[in-house]
């Protein structure tokens, strides 16, 4: 995934900077990603577990229904970030 | 009007509504019988790609999974949504762009390999097929039940109209009948999920309803952990399984989701690639109706059958054999055990039905105490929970039809897309590809139609001894399209990766899985030829329907080992992976 800037050549410098903009929204989305769902909903539930939702605890509602909202959150921040990438670098669809 | 006629009424006039809609849009030209001339807006495409997606594994079967399970059932939940943001940042408008019909054409374009196409076909073919015998487990269910007959007559039904249906029209008539599929499976979903949390926590909204108080101020989730504890039953909210495993089944769940082809296909249907993002956004907000509703259907179920079985509480006396023969209440019981799916014996004849954790201890005491001898809820298959919840509820007579309806749109809409993807596998990948390259349009058409029948009579036949229920089926192939295609897709378009890693990579991913798969459910899922149980597998806590994230791994490692050993790829195959990165010049696309 890193090797993105060996490729960039002459004449293809903005090509290379969309690219490595859009790997680097990747990987701040994806870490979100990663922190809801297998952290918040699994791994760090016992860490979380003072705070009460309902009758249970934090990392159940995450599990059951805050992941999902976070995740639909990410993919319309991802399409709105990246369509106006693409305008600041000139690579949108005609 | 019994409810045997009402059932019939509404699943009726969903069928002609499908029907119509299918012959209207007929697909004349190859083009049109795979992708719809793109001319697809992405809401729209949200909405098919949705009803697409959510199979009978979603709308029959997860909801009992997580009510008889609790919170270590949630990894369906975050698995089949999660995948989603994958597909939308590392997939969906990368394949747009490169604009093909198929995945396989990408593997092997970009791969510029014949042999990494076959790779990806076969693959493509056993994690649909896996899939397509899930969908007729649920088929099954649903027709047994609404139909009144066995689960296997049901089956049989079911594939005929499986058949029939698919066959009509392509995609396009797939697309728009999607679109009124959804409508109707979301309807048949949330409606009954809406009375039943109003009536008990006053909340509408079931996911909200959820974390709220029931009628005593008590919060729903820790009266009913309370009460099935009582039973000996695990606390619902609790973490009892291996947590090791849990990530990797979400995980798995979540690639799979990437890299399953019928879905992905959906994306090469937008016009550009800005709404290629945008439409998987609109899918996942579609999706995500079900399954923010699906974890409140859980919960209320399992509260509502519980406290039907213990009328007086679980500490006073259980519900009488007398009371579920003759209480109106009690009528699904009757109903269900026709599809043999339900089953209930009074063991120590004392005229109760007692339905507690005869494994746990604390609960063998209190039954010898009691002179019971065993549960006596004999047989429970969680796949007929979503379908007997609005009975169990009291509901109104239409709300069951509905649900019957939705039901089977939820199980047909994605047979129906998967049918589509394995029979253009065949006849656009496999004989036009390779076996026949100057075949006829109505000869690859005909292809296709054999390519559905024979696909639908092996699932048919797997079907009728199903590897588990409809979810952890499909979950299966879920994870072969983990190990195999989703790694080979993602470092095409982001890596280096050359012809012979891709390949070497996507048989080691596939390969494994599968093998892993058949030690624990049997090979070719045949029953008994099993080596290993889930319970006990054969790598630590890893169970077979856990192996995908693994074999993707697999998949990864070997493809950038064997990448880095074989030379580099060529220029042009450089500047393809370089223009599929930018959105600019996206063109209508072409075939062969």
């Amino acid at each position: 995934m890193a090797d993105h800037t060996q490729t960039a050549q002459a004449g293809q410098k903005s090509d290379a900077g969309y690219w490595s903009a859009n790997v680097r929204i990747i990987l701040i989305s994806l870490v979100i990603w990663a922190i809801c769902s297998f952290g918040f909903g699994i791994l760090l539930r016992p860490m979380l577990s003072g705070i009460e939702v309902g009758g249970t605890d934090i990392g159940f509602w995450f599990a059951q229904q805050g992941s999902i909202l976070v995740f639909l959150a990410l993919i319309f921040f991802y399409a709105w970030r990246m369509n106006k990438l693409d305008r600041e670098y000139g690579v949108e669809e005609e | 009007m019994d409810q045997f006629t009402i059932n019939l009424l509404f699943v009726g006039a969903s069928f002609a509504l499908y029907i119509g809609i299918a012959i209207w849009a007929r697909a004349g030209s190859t083009s049109e019988f795979y992708a719809a001339g793109r001319g697809i807006h992405p809401v729209t495409n949200g909405m098919a790609t949705a009803a697409d997606w959510m199979s009978a594994a979603s709308f029959i079967s997860m909801a009992g999974l997580i009510a008889f399970t609790g919170y270590d059932n949630s990894t369906y939940l975050m698995g089949w949504t999660g995948g989603y943001v994958l597909l939308a940042l590392l997939l969906a408008p990368y394949l747009r762009k490169f604009g093909k019909y198929t995945v396989s054409e990408f593997i092997g374009d970009r791969f510029y390999s014949p042999t990494a196409r076959m790779v990806a076909v076969i693959s493509l073919l056993v994690a649909s097929l896996t899939y397509v015998i899930g969908q007729m487990t649920g088929v099954g269910v649903a027709f047994g039940r609404f139909l009144e007959v066995s689960n296997t007559a049901g089956l049989l039904i079911g594939a005929c109209v499986v058949f029939a249906y698919a066959v009509f029209g392509g995609m396009k008539g797939v697309t728009y009948t999607q679109v009124a599929q959804y409508v109707v499976l979301i309807m048949a979903y949330t409606i009954p999920a809406v009375f039943i949390s109003l009536q008990l926590t006053g909340n509408p909204i079931p996911g909200l309803g959820l974390f709220g108080n029931v009628e005593s101020g008590e919060p729903l989730l820790a009266k009913l952990d309370q009460i099935v504890a009582e039973l000996g039953f695990n606390e619902y909210t609790a973490h009892h399984g291996d947590t090791f495993n849990m990530v990797l089944f979400t995980l798995s769940l979540m690639i799979g989701t990437a890299g399953l082809p019928h879905v992905i296909m959906r994306f090469f249907t937008v016009p550009r690639v800005a709404d290629a993002r945008w439409s998987a956004g609109w899918a996942l907000v579609f999706i995500a109706l079900l399954y923010l509703t699906a974890p409140a259907v859980g919960a209320m179920a399992r509260l509502n059958i519980t406290e039907q079985f213990w009328p007086n509480g679980t500490g006073g006396e259980a519900v009488s054999v007398e009371q579920i023969e003759t209480d109106p209440a009690y009528d699904w019981m009757a109903t269900w055990q026709q599809t043999g799916l339900l089953g209930w014996e009074d063991k120590n004849g004392d005229g109760r039905i007692q339905y507690y954790n005869d494994a746990n201890p604390a609960m063998q005491e209190r039954a010898a105490a009691n002179g019971w001898e065993g549960n006596e809820l004999t047989n429970f298959n969680r796949d007929i929970l979503v379908l007997a919840n609005p009975e169990i509820a009291n509901l109104p007579g239409w709300v069951i039809g509905l649900v019957a309806a939705g039901g089977l749109a939820a199980a047909l809409s994605t047979a129906a897309g998967l049918l589509l993807a394995i029979s253009s596998a065949v006849s656009h990948d496999l004989i036009k590809g390779q076996l026949n390259p100057n075949i006829s349009e109505k000869g690859e058409l005909l292809s296709a139609r054999i390519a559905m029948a024979v696909a639908i009579a092996v699932a048919t036949y797997l079907g009728l001894n199903p590897p588990g229920f409809a979810a952890q089926t499909v979950a299966l192939a879920f994870g072969l399209a983990a190990a195999s295609i989703f790694p080979a897709l993602m470092m095409g378009i982001f890596t280096k990766v050359n012809n012979k890693g891709a390949v070497a990579g996507m048989l080691s991913g596939l390969i494994v899985t599968l093998i892993y798969i058949f030690l624990h459910k049997g090979w070719f899922f045949i029953p008994d030829t099993n080596s290993f149980t889930d319970a006990n597998p054969l790598l630590g806590t890893v169970q077979s329907t856990s192996f995908g994230a693994v074999g993707a791994l697999i998949n990864f490692a070997v493809a950038f080992t064997v990448s880095k050993m074989t030379s580099p790829i060529p220029q042009e195959i450089e500047e393809l992976v370089e223009s599929v990165r930018v959105p600019r010049g996206a063109g209508a696309a072409q075939d062969h």
